[in-house]
């Protein structure tokens, strides 16, 4: 069967369709009988937590698997795409979350590379800058043709991949988890435009797992639960709160917990201190400048930042992994020794690193092993050189039962599902009982249930007065966790923020590199 | 839709435990197959030939003996590759290890001849291991502090060792070389060992040469070393992931130095046996030849690098070098049984692919039981970059 004939355009009201979509992979249905429309002039959201089918559902509307069953539609008519040319050519684009842009051309040059409407024809340059210009000007975009995309930021580029899409013909544009790279006052803008897109006729596929943008911003949600259809509804007519299209995802009523701020934080001395901390990337180029900050125990210190702005370094310094070039870490008053992990962490220092499965735990050994991979050099799991497996075991056991993970000690983490793993890793770092706990993206990924538990888990080890560090992209995690929020933008401390009554408007200007006195708050 | 057969592979979520063990044993016997085939189409008669390298190999008298010597080197550098492979460190180095262990074992032996068998045996051994893991120092240490491949320096050292071994021998008049008559002044041979630093065999009808009862139990303390020990979890976790390794805090450097170290002194003990078990005096041309390091290497990634499994690999491999050193003649060339040498070792390091995919012909990938549970719905999408990447071979083939 050939691919998808000119898609009639116009005359359906249906763009793209999919029906009783199926899709297995081995071990797992990730789509089960998917219905699914994505109609002109509208955003649509298709919504659920990691693993509930959603990419796999567009990456068979784009073309890049095909259904084992079940058919998709364009103009109402069936298709069967053969590969993402196919999909293309019925006007079908997908932003990925990872941009293919080739960062040392122009964005024009972007837009054509790969894909020329006049295929064999010269590079008409000026030509295609007018179209691209016109194209953002159309949809709010702004863009410079002639710019080299890596002088832009991810919001620009992310806007050129879009551009890219309208000039190849994009009648409908699948977008996967936008936002995660986005600023607050990005992803403002990015609704505006994807609002224009729709009103100008063309369908918007919205995929995410923030519940407020969805309600914020789209028309229509469709959300999947392990790869079937669980609700959808019409947000032009019917009111739905963040609240009912949680309960959709996971099935039943999640309250997220908060930080309770009426308790004060313990005062006294800092847990943690970084004082004047510069370090470089593996690259050379500087990760981190000058970073000041204290956490005191108790205490919850959130750090807030686009992706890509130290955060990484940050964590690693602190925990022996970097060494840092200028100015020193120090555990309560005492500086820890640079670049030595195990210094760190014999002197009471818990490290979550945001690579949870590769650094954090050991894909490919046992969740016994990996419940004991810092420890194994306890005298009591062992005799001698030799380590005592039923001790092992033991402690393994008693850790699976207090932090409620599902699986056994011999399974390997590779087959844990991210939320159990990242629980094990949780497990292991908290019962260390540390004074200082640092925790990158802590519930990227996560699904809704299991990010709440990952929540408690920390409020309860602060409660129980750790000083927590937590390093998180997700700006409304932090305003719900953090007592205080240091914002880093280019590996620079931009502000500390008092939590209470934040403005995330306020830290959004702070992660663009602005100041203080540009949010308009006051230093605590 | 049109309906297309496919033929893709598939990846096993869990491989079954006995796949694992039943998929060499097939994948031999099918090598076999395919050999007996090359052989007819040679105009030989490959049932014919088959006998003689089962009785050359294992049942002639004294066959098997000559199979366990030719497997004792083999059973040393084959631990030697496989603890570094596991942990994704290439010393292809063995060779040169072997033969620089070789070389301090001889002046050993020669040097204490006198001093009692136990006495000689224990200075042969150590110095042997003082040689291999000074030539795999070289490697490691350049790896560690200088950030330099282990595979190109390990297999220049390979280059280097064998041209000291001439030196001594045939290019100087070195405590090595036997120059206590005239004709060894003529034609130059190493000194050979007073016959009482020979290394004792043990049996009658199978005669087991001592390196191979120390080799197996090396492979047997090697085994409980890394499933029980610390130093063992450490290598296990820097094998699996070296950066969950750094973060645990194990000094991955000196880590990597130690099993160089460790891999050195096994295929310096070899080079050791090498003198002590068979040849009795530095042999440049024949350690040359033997190509032990490099044929460890095959002989670990059969078993996929496990120390227990390593014993009956070597075996394997050192009754094929046995039967071919024997059949070979005017009605076979060497070539020929080369061949199917090769076609065994291609088909089992191949059969590993048969172990942790599945086959599947027709139509797109079985229908699974509905209902993922928890933990098996996050596995997908962890996976799934996996299962893209062959249903894209499958959409594409």
């Amino acid at each position: 069967m050939t691919a998808a004939g000119a898609p009639t355009r116009d005359q359906d009201r249906h763009t793209v369709s999919a029906r009783g979509v199926t899709k297995a992979f081995p071990g797992v249905v990730a789509n089960d009988g998917v219905d699914f429309d994505a109609d002109r002039g509208e955003v649509h959201a298709l919504l659920g937590e990691n693993g509930s089918g959603k990419t796999t559902l567009c990456k068979i509307l784009t073309g890049l698997y095909r259904p084992d069953a079940g058919q998709v539609l364009v103009g109402g008519d069936p298709v069967a795409f053969r590969s993402p040319a196919d999909a293309y050519e019925a006007g079908i684009f997908m932003v990925h979350q990872h941009f293919s842009l080739v960062s040392s051309m122009t964005v024009a040059e972007n837009v054509v590379l790969g894909w020329h409407r006049d295929k064999g024809r010269v590079f008409n340059r000026r030509q295609v800058e007018e179209e691209v210009a016109r194209a953002a000007e159309r949809f709010d975009m702004h863009v410079d043709p002639r710019a080299i995309i890596s002088r832009l930021s991810v919001g620009e580029r992310q806007r050129v991949e879009i551009l890219k899409a309208f000039y190849r013909g994009a009648r409908t544009l699948i977008l996967d988890e936008p936002t995660s790279v986005l600023t607050p006052q990005e992803s403002e803008q990015l609704f505006v435009s994807l609002r224009r897109m729709a009103s100008e006729g063309e369908a918007v596929v919205f995929i995410s797992h923030k519940l407020d943008e969805v309600s914020a911003l789209c028309d229509r949600v469709t959300v999947l639960r392990q790869g079937q259809v669980s609700g959808s509804a019409d947000l032009r007519t019917t009111s739905v709160d963040a609240r009912g299209l949680a309960r959709m995802m996971v099935g039943r009523d999640i309250a997220f917990s908060r930080r309770s701020r009426s308790q004060p934080v313990g005062e006294g001395e800092p847990a943690l201190e970084l004082r004047n901390v510069s370090a470089v990337d593996d690259d050379g180029t500087t990760a981190l400048e000058d970073v000041t900050l204290s956490v005191r125990p108790g205490e919850i210190l959130g750090v807030a930042g686009v992706a890509g702005n130290g955060q990484v370094a940050l964590g690693e310094v602190i925990a022996g992994l970097r060494r840092s070039t200028s100015g020193d870490v120090r555990l309560r008053g005492e500086p820890l020794p640079p670049g030595n992990p195990r210094a760190a962490s014999d002197r009471g220092l818990a490290y979550v690193p945001e690579d949870r499965i590769g650094t954090g735990l050991a894909p490919g050994l046992t969740v016994a092993d990996n419940c004991v991979l810092k420890s194994y050099r306890q005298r009591q799991l062992g005799r001698g050189p030799f380590l005592v497996k039923p001790r092992i075991l033991a402690r393994t056991q008693r850790l699976l039962e207090a932090f409620n993970v599902k699986g056994t000690a011999d399974s390997l983490v590779r087959q844990l599902s991210g939320g159990n793993a990242q629980k094990v890793l949780l497990a292991r770092e908290i019962s260390s009982e540390p004074q200082v706990l640092v925790v990158a993206t802590p519930t990227r990924g996560l699904d809704v249930s299991a990010m709440e538990s990952i929540r408690k888990l920390l409020l309860e080890a602060a409660a129980r007065g750790a000083a927590i560090l937590l390093i998180s992209e997700d700006l409304a995690e932090i305003l719900d966790l953090a007592d205080r929020i240091a914002v880093i933008s280019r590996g620079r401390i931009q502000g500390v923020l008092e939590a209470d009554g934040t403005d995330p408007e306020q830290v959004g200007v702070l992660m663009m590199g602005g100041s203080l006195e540009d949010a308009g708050a006051v230093a605590p | 839709m049109q309906w297309r057969p496919e033929i893709h592979f598939e990846r096993r979520l869990k491989p079954p435990r006995w796949l694992g063990v039943a998929t060499p044993p097939i994948a031999v016997i099918v090598a076999l197959a395919i050999g007996a085939l090359v052989l007819w189409a040679s105009g030989r008669d490959p049932v014919d030939i088959y006998q003689r390298m089962v009785r050359s190999a294992f049942t002639n008298p004294g066959a098997f003996s000559n199979t366990l010597i030719a497997a004792t080197p083999l059973l040393l550098t084959g631990l030697a590759a496989a603890i570094t492979f596991r942990m994704k460190v290439w010393n292809i180095g063995a060779d040169g290890q072997l033969m620089i262990g070789a070389v301090l074992a001889a002046a050993a032996g020669t040097y204490f001849g006198g001093q009692g068998l136990a006495g000689v045996m224990t200075l042969m051994i150590l110095a042997g291991i003082v040689g291999g893991c000074v030539w795999a120092a070289i490697a490691a240490l350049l790896r560690v502090y200088m950030n330099t491949n282990e595979v190109l320096t390990t297999l220049m050292l390979n280059y280097i060792a064998p041209l000291i071994l001439f030196y001594l021998i045939f290019d100087s008049t070195s405590y090595w070389r036997d120059l206590s008559s005239q004709s060894a002044r003529v034609f130059p041979q190493a000194k050979t060992l007073a016959t009482e630093a020979f290394w004792p065999e043990y049996g009658t009808t199978v005669v087991v040469p001592f390196g191979f009862i120390l080799g197996a139990a090396l492979a047997v303390a090697l085994f409980f070393v890394v499933r029980s020990t610390r130093f063992g979890f450490q290598m296990r976790v820097s094998a699996d992931s070296p950066a969950a390794g750094r973060y645990a805090g194990i000094r991955t450097g000196r880590l990597l130095i130690l099993v160089m170290l460790l891999s050195g002194a096994l295929a310096g003990i070899a080079g050791a046996s090498q003198i002590g078990d068979v040849s009795h005096r530095l042999e440049p041309k024949n350690l040359q030849l033997a190509v032990f390091g490099y044929t460890g290497i095959a002989v670990a990634a059969l078993v996929r690098y496990h120390p227990l499994s390593i014993i009956v690999s070597a075996i394997l491999v050192g009754a094929l070098n046995n039967a071919g050193f024997n059949l070979q003649g005017p009605d076979l060339p060497l070539g020929l049984i080369g061949v199917n040498q090769g076609i065994i070792l291609l088909l089992v390091a191949a059969s590993e692919v048969t172990a942790r995919y599945r086959l599947v012909i027709g139509r797109r990938s079985r229908r699974c039981d509905r209902g993922p549970p928890d933990g098996e719905a996050a596995e997908a999408s962890a996976t799934d970059g996996a299962a893209a990447e062959q249903s894209d071979g499958g959409a594409t083939s």
